[in-house]
């Protein structure tokens, strides 16, 4: 199939995910499917931050979920740790299922209303068997104070009772509760307050020191991904335009796409001018996908190639990929 | 200065279960015709209350004092009946959310010509060219189309440009944008901010909008209002707010949005605590519990609004850089 390329991949520094040619595909209707994500391959190495950014509906959330195995993928492997997860069934799945967790945007209702703090946050040690009853409290209390709650004053509490912030700090004690090598978080601060957004991502940023983790931030929030990643991937309607670290990325964009995004994100700065690159009018529709190029309805570098041939990755700069035939010169 | 809208100690609390919620508290702020005012602040500032209490648009649970002055008029001695006369035409308001502001059974067309027929008194037939011209102006593709959709048929920033095709259907002379673009992508952020711009100039339409996006502020606005506990504590012009910031709430809420003009991996800064509570105000400077300067004098007595030469106003006994 028409991928995008893999000269990104860095398979001699044995990373702890690899994404080859993933495919997601929801049913449109009897007949029809949307490819949400289409053939992306990607990886990521330990310790490192990944960011995925694009506009909504590009498919970073079911890309996310994808790793997951929620719903399982349509194509292409998912490499865990060494191990194809995509071709593991049953019990060997729901042994791997541990080390990679996931934490939303909307973590009040990501929270079982009924139950209160500990036994939300129990409630995976539980099922996994973690050590006895009296442990387990130990082990969630510990998790309560990592993660800046008062072990005493929240753990009787229900979702409810917490602010937004707080249920993403719940949320984050529950992802981190088995220990997983690779925490997934779908735009785990858009909706919380600015003043709240910098205490979850600082505490994102401790999690994964004191806890060894690998994470993939899910985000639209340019400025936001800049301040906690190390590495960024850029989507477009299902595929990856372009691949860089983010200071090489907001510095030297080589994709139209990015470049527009970047430039549409408002400076905070009077004395600065209004960028005028501007991408107009909104994606096209999965359904149907522009053919080439997804981005060249909308671009204003678009030839005739980009209409009849598919862009592959290419390196334009020291780790810094890009999907375009005419790439941004700088 | 050509005054449009005159606020004057005016406060609104609700009553609620654990007693009286002071959520505007003693706002004097006027505002010139064509001006375009940012307000900043965190979520349960009072930004929200602060605009919609302008427009009398409160619940019967809220009490509001003081004074709103709008065109040399005093609305808030007129009933609410006579208040409403001013919707649309004088004062017009856009929502966060374009899904809930929109009226999800009812077709785009007739959402739109409801204000024209209602408060303009306009032929069905005019108010339906009329609003196709409006789709039009807010680069709606297709316009006869979309007027016989129902605004779930379209995307969230096909819907918040609806939206604002309906708030200036009757051209208001005053526009409250409250957070017009936080749902939306950047890249539809930026085709509505131009929108509103391009609309300010044509009509003259003087803006106040609400937004947490520091970027969006220094693009858009003339004057910064940025707003604690219910209170305004600092207003500059938007040039003189970022050169030079008074007030110490100011700078920590700057320091805590993660801005694409600094390099990556930096640990960000926080404003630790939150808001007071509302039912029961501090004794003194209302930020004082999270303030790094804060001393005895600021937790036991108000510091007073101060106006500099510049007519930058500031509520801090000791503002960053000394007083003026
Ligand atoms: N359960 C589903 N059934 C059918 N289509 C879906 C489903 N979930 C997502 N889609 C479609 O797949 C595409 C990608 O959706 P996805 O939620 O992954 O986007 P996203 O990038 O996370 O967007 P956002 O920024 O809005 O969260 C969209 O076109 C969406 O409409
Ligand atoms: N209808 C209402 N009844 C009672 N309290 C309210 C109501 N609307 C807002 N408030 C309270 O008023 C304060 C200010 O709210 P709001 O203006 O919405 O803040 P902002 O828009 O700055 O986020 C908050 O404490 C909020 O909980
Ligand atoms: S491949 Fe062509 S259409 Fe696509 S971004 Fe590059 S120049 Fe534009
Ligand atoms: S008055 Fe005191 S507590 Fe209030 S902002 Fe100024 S220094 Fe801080
Ligand atoms: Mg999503
Ligand atoms: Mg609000």
């Amino acid at each position: 199939m028409a991928g995008s390329g893999k000269l990104h991949l860095r398979l001699d520094s044995d990373p702890l995910l690899i994404v080859q040619d993933l495919v997601v595909q929801y049913k449109v209707n009897r007949k029809s499917f949307v490819s949400a994500v289409a053939g992306i391959s990607f990886d990521v190495l330990r310790g490192e931050t990944l960011a995925i950014v694009g506009e909504s509906g590009c498919g970073k959330s079911t890309l996310g979920k994808a790793i997951l195995q929620l719903p399982r993928p349509q194509g292409g492997t998912v490499v865990l740790d060494g191990v194809d997860i995509t071709a593991l069934e049953g019990n060997d799945l729901r042994d791997v299922r541990p080390k990679v967790q996931m934490i939303f945007q909307d973590a009040i209702s990501s929270l079982d209303p009924r139950l209160q703090v500990k036994n939300i946050i129990d409630e995976p040690l539980k099922v996994w068997k973690k050590g006895t009853a009296a442990e387990r409290s130990i082990k969630v209390d510990n998790l309560l104070n990592s993660v800046g709650l008062d072990p005493v004053v929240v753990r009787d509490r229900r979702p409810y009772e917490f602010s937004g912030g707080q249920c993403q700090r719940i949320s984050i004690a529950r992802a981190i509760a088995l220990d997983p090598v690779l925490l997934v978080c779908d735009e785990p601060v858009s909706a919380l307050d600015v003043s709240i957004q910098a205490q979850i991502l600082n505490l994102l940023q401790d999690m994964k020191e004191e806890f060894g983790l690998t994470l993939i931030f899910i985000s639209h929030d340019l400025a936001v991904v800049k301040a906690v990643s190390t590495r960024v991937l850029v989507m477009y309607l299902g595929k990856i335009c372009e691949m860089a670290t983010p200071d090489d990325l907001y510095a030297h964009p080589a994709h139209h796409y990015s470049r527009a995004l970047i430039a549409a994100v408002p400076i905070p700065n009077p004395e600065v001018g209004v960028d005028k690159i501007r991408v107009t009018g909104e994606p096209p529709s999965p359904v149907d996908p522009p053919t080439g190029c997804r981005f060249r309805t909308r671009c204003e570098s678009a030839s005739e190639r980009c209409a009849t041939e598919e862009p592959q990755l290419q390196e334009v700069g020291l780790g810094h990929f890009v999907a375009c035939h005419h790439p941004v010169t700088n | 200065m050509n005054q449009l809208l005159k606020l004057a100690d005016f406060s609104v609390s609700f009553a609620t279960p654990r007693g009286n919620l002071h959520a505007v508290r003693g706002v004097d702020l006027v505002v010139a015709k064509g001006e375009s005012i940012g307000i900043v602040g965190e979520s349960g500032s009072g930004k929200t209350v602060l605009s919609r209490a302008t427009m009398g648009l409160m619940p019967s649970t809220a009490t509001c004092t003081g004074l709103v002055e709008f065109n040399g008029v005093p609305l808030s001695n007129l009933s609410r009946a006579e208040v409403r006369n001013y919707w649309g035409t004088g004062m017009a308001m856009i929502f966060q959310d374009p899904l809930t502001s929109l009226n999800p059974v009812r077709r785009i067309g007739s959402q739109l010509m409801e204000g024209l027929i209602v408060r303009l008194g306009m032929p069905k037939k005019q108010a339906q060219a009329r609003a196709v011209e409006l789709l039009e102006r807010v680069r709606i593709p297709d316009p006869y189309a979309a007027m016989k959709k129902y605004p779930g048929e379209l995307s969230g920033g096909m819907r918040q440009r609806i939206v604002i095709a309906i708030a200036i259907a009757c051209t208001p002379e005053l526009l409250f944008a409250d957070e017009p673009t936080t749902a939306l992508d950047v890249t539809v952020q930026a085709q509505v901010l131009e929108l509103l711009a391009e609309l300010r100039q044509e009509i003259n339409m003087t803006m106040i909008l609400v937004t947490h996006d520091l970027g969006v502020v220094a693009g858009q606005t003339d004057r910064v209002v940025v707003m604690y506990a219910g209170e305004i504590v600092e207003t500059a012009a938007t040039k003189d707010l970022f050169a030079n910031m008074k007030m110490p709430y100011t700078e920590a809420l700057m320091k805590s949005i993660p801005r694409l003009d600094q390099s990556s991996g930096q640990r960000l800064r926080v404003i630790t605590g939150r808001l007071p509570d509302p039912t029961s105000p501090e004794p003194g400077c209302s930020f004082a519990p999270r303030c790094e300067y804060a001393t005895d004098k600021c937790r036991a007595e108000k510091p007073p609004l101060v106006t500099t030469q510049t007519g930058h106003q500031y509520r801090c006994f000791f503002p960053i850089g000394g007083s003026l």
